[in-house]
């Protein structure tokens, strides 16, 4: 009977391993139930038989179903697991709620959906022995999860490595000028295909989703000196805009100038037509009128032309047979004497005063300005 | 009764204890290799439950994956004797767990130092024997083919480790060549930007000299067809002029000599001197006029 008790026990081991040996964990608590029953035996004697069955299977029973519900897990929509039973590959779990029997398979999540991402930045070599710094970003998913879990060491470790192995490799085959101009798209395609090979290759489950290039510059040490030519060209820009707006401003004011020039001559020419038919004109009809009677006409507008003369002029007759004697003329007299005249009152206004006159305002004039000038200068 | 009850439990201890020493897991991620007495008797071990003889046989594990060897940054020189600072790691995974067994008795960081050793050496020869150009930016992909294949082979034999790849993660000029090249990029740059404003200067000068050009044209343009049009006036007016006082020329010169002395003479400070005996005054002395 008492053989047979323990007998029981082991025989109830069955349904903990699945028909298989229990791992040494179990070994342990199996070992301590065994110790507590031995225990038993010990103080109940041979009365308790009964009894100490019941224990023993309401124990087996108690431990069975806690085991039991340890194995119940959920799993996100987000998340894929790896199942392993005694360490061998079993399966990939689904999300849900899953069980899967404690102590004898592993279960290792992952999150799956979310789309991770990691960034370097570099200072690197071109290929015509330049140094840039690019800074790139690499967004990537979990493709394949049992390769993840199981394949490498660290596989997110091995894609920063992979990573900038691979960037400088394409940054290494391209001169400076493309990576820091249109390269950059170029950079981010190569980049991502190699990447992906090595990561492949390596057996890592990532999947790239996207590689952007977020900057490629020149390094801290030459930026002012790139930033210079910037400028430069900027300048170059500024310069031929000045030049243009300088030809703008001056050709068409010469076209205008030419223009006027051109309106000019046709007013002259015009004009001295217009005169010369004029006075050809009046020629014509004073020749028609002189033919009729030329004597009459010619001492008419000679007397007319003199008397015009005379009665404008100051005139001295000089009713004297001349070359026979010495005669004074008071010419300056004369003019002087018609001047006052003419002129009438109390203030003359003569050639001399008003330069003396001007050269007084401009004296004060000047003597202004330097003033002003001096009290600018000390302030 | 309470010696069958102490039998019983020294047999259960006993089960539990042999149990425990004779069942091992070996999971997915690890190789492993099963010893006799220290003798290797089964080299690969695959994943799962295996039993063994408690004392008799002893397990090893090692890990599986594929592993990294991340070696230190070194010196290099190239072909024309530049030197290069190359860092470079390599991925390795057991191959054969028996051999890595013996030579490195299964510690992970030994195989590493070894392996980084031999890469170090393999990148040294293989940088030697090229220009800078070509390990920069030519020939990295076949230098690492060759570099992975050699160290493949005596890795294989020697520490039952397969070299997935080698891989070169930075190839730099020492910090004080890196010095140079930048001053050399700045004189570049520099170089460039004087260009760019001297041509912009270049420019801007045949512009204003063009447009110069052009003003000048223009005028002289505008001033030969000024002159035209004023001598096509001229002709005109002269034409005009000998059509009408062609008919008499003597009388034109009398018309025109009056208007010419009432033009002369009308200020009233010129003086004239006059004797009596022109025809003017022919009246004033003689009412018969002198007839």
């Amino acid at each position: 009977m008492a053989w047979n008790e323990p007998g029981g026990g082991n025989n109830s081991r069955d349904p903990w391993g699945g028909g298989n040996q229990g791992p040494p964990d179990l070994d342990e608590a199996f070992k301590k139930l065994q110790q507590r029953l031995g225990g038993l035996f010990g103080g109940g004697g041979g009365s308790g038989g009964g009894l100490s069955t019941t224990l023993v299977l309401f124990a087996f029973g108690a431990a069975a179903s806690v085991w039991g519900l340890a194995g119940f897990y959920q799993i996100d929509e987000q998340e894929r697991a790896v199942v392993l039973r005694f360490g061998e590959y079993h399966s990939t779990a689904q999300p849900g709620l899953q069980w899967n029997p404690p102590l004898i398979d592993e279960v290792i999540k992952e999150n799956t959906t979310r789309v991770r991402s990691a960034r370097f930045r570099e200072i690197m070599l071109t290929q015509d022995e330049n140094i840039v710094e690019v800074s790139l970003s690499v967004q990537y998913v979990i493709d394949n999860v049992k390769d993840f879990v199981l394949q490498v060491r660290l596989p997110e470790n091995s894609l920063q490595h992979a990573a900038k192995s691979a960037l400088r490799h394409v940054v290494g085959g391209m001169t400076m000028d493309l990576v820091l101009t249109e390269g950059r798209a170029r950079i981010a395609t190569e980049v991502q295909q190699r990447l992906q090979d090595y990561l492949s290759m390596y057996g890592t489950g990532i999947r790239l989703s996207t590689v952007n290039v977020d900057d490629s510059k020149p390094p801290t040490q030459v930026q002012s000196a790139f930033d210079d030519v910037i400028k430069a060209r900027e300048d170059e820009e500024r310069v031929k805009n000045e030049a243009q707006s300088y030809a703008n401003g001056i050709v068409p004011e010469a076209r205008g100038k030419a223009a006027r020039e051109i309106e000019e001559a046709s007013a002259y020419r015009e004009e001295v037509i217009a005169n010369a038919m004029g006075e050809a004109d009046r020629f014509d009809q004073l020749l028609g009128e002189y033919r009729k009677a030329p004597e009459v006409t010619r001492e008419r507008l000679y007397l007319d032309a003199v008397q015009n003369v005379y009665s404008n002029t100051s005139k001295v007759l000089v009713d004297i047979e001349s070359g026979n004697y010495m005669m004074y003329l008071p010419l300056d007299k004369l003019s002087s004497g018609t001047t006052t005249s003419r002129a009438g009152g109390g203030f003359e206004i003569n050639a001399g005063n008003i330069r003396e006159l001007t050269d007084a305002v401009a004296e004060q004039l000047r003597r202004d300005m330097a003033a002003q000038q001096s009290r600018r200068g000390g302030r | 009764m309470t010696g069958r009850s102490f039998t019983l439990v020294l047999v259960l201890a006993l089960g539990v204890f042999l149990g425990s020493n004779s069942l091992y897991v070996i999971k997915e991620t690890e190789r492993g290799v099963l010893l006799r007495f220290g003798e290797v008797v089964d080299p690969d071990l695959q994943p799962g439950l295996h039993v063994k003889i408690p004392f008799v046989n002893n397990v090893r594990k090692f890990d599986g994956r594929v592993l990294t060897v991340d070696s230190q940054p070194e010196r290099f020189f190239t072909q024309e004797q530049k030197a290069l600072i190359v860092d470079s790691y390599a991925k390795y995974r057991i191959a054969d767990t028996a051999t890595f067994y013996t030579a490195t008795s299964g510690d992970d960081s030994r195989a590493a130092s070894l392996l980084a050793q031999r890469i170090n050496d393999g990148l040294r020869n293989q940088v030697a024997t090229r220009t800078i150009q070509e390990v920069v930016s030519g020939e990295r992909d076949l230098l690492m083919e060759t570099i992975t294949k050699e160290l493949d082979e005596v890795a294989r034999t020697e520490l039952g480790v397969e070299v997935v790849d080698v891989r070169v993660k930075q190839i730099d000029l020492p910090p004080d060549v890196s010095e140079s090249v930048y001053r050399r990029m700045n004189a570049e740059r520099e170089k460039e930007a004087r260009e760019r404003r001297s041509q912009g200067q270049e420019l801007a000068e045949g512009i204003r000299a063009a447009a110069d050009r052009e003003v000048t044209v223009i005028r002289a343009n505008a001033y030969r067809e000024a002159e035209q049009i004023r001598g096509e006036g001229d002709a005109e007016a002269t034409r005009v002029y000998a059509d009408s006082f062609g008919q008499d020329p003597e009388f034109y010169a009398f018309t025109r000599s009056l208007r010419a002395y009432q033009d002369s003479f009308q200020g009233s400070g010129d003086v004239l001197l006059v004797e009596p005996d022109s025809d003017f005054f022919r009246y004033l002395k003689d009412a018969t006029g002198g007839k």
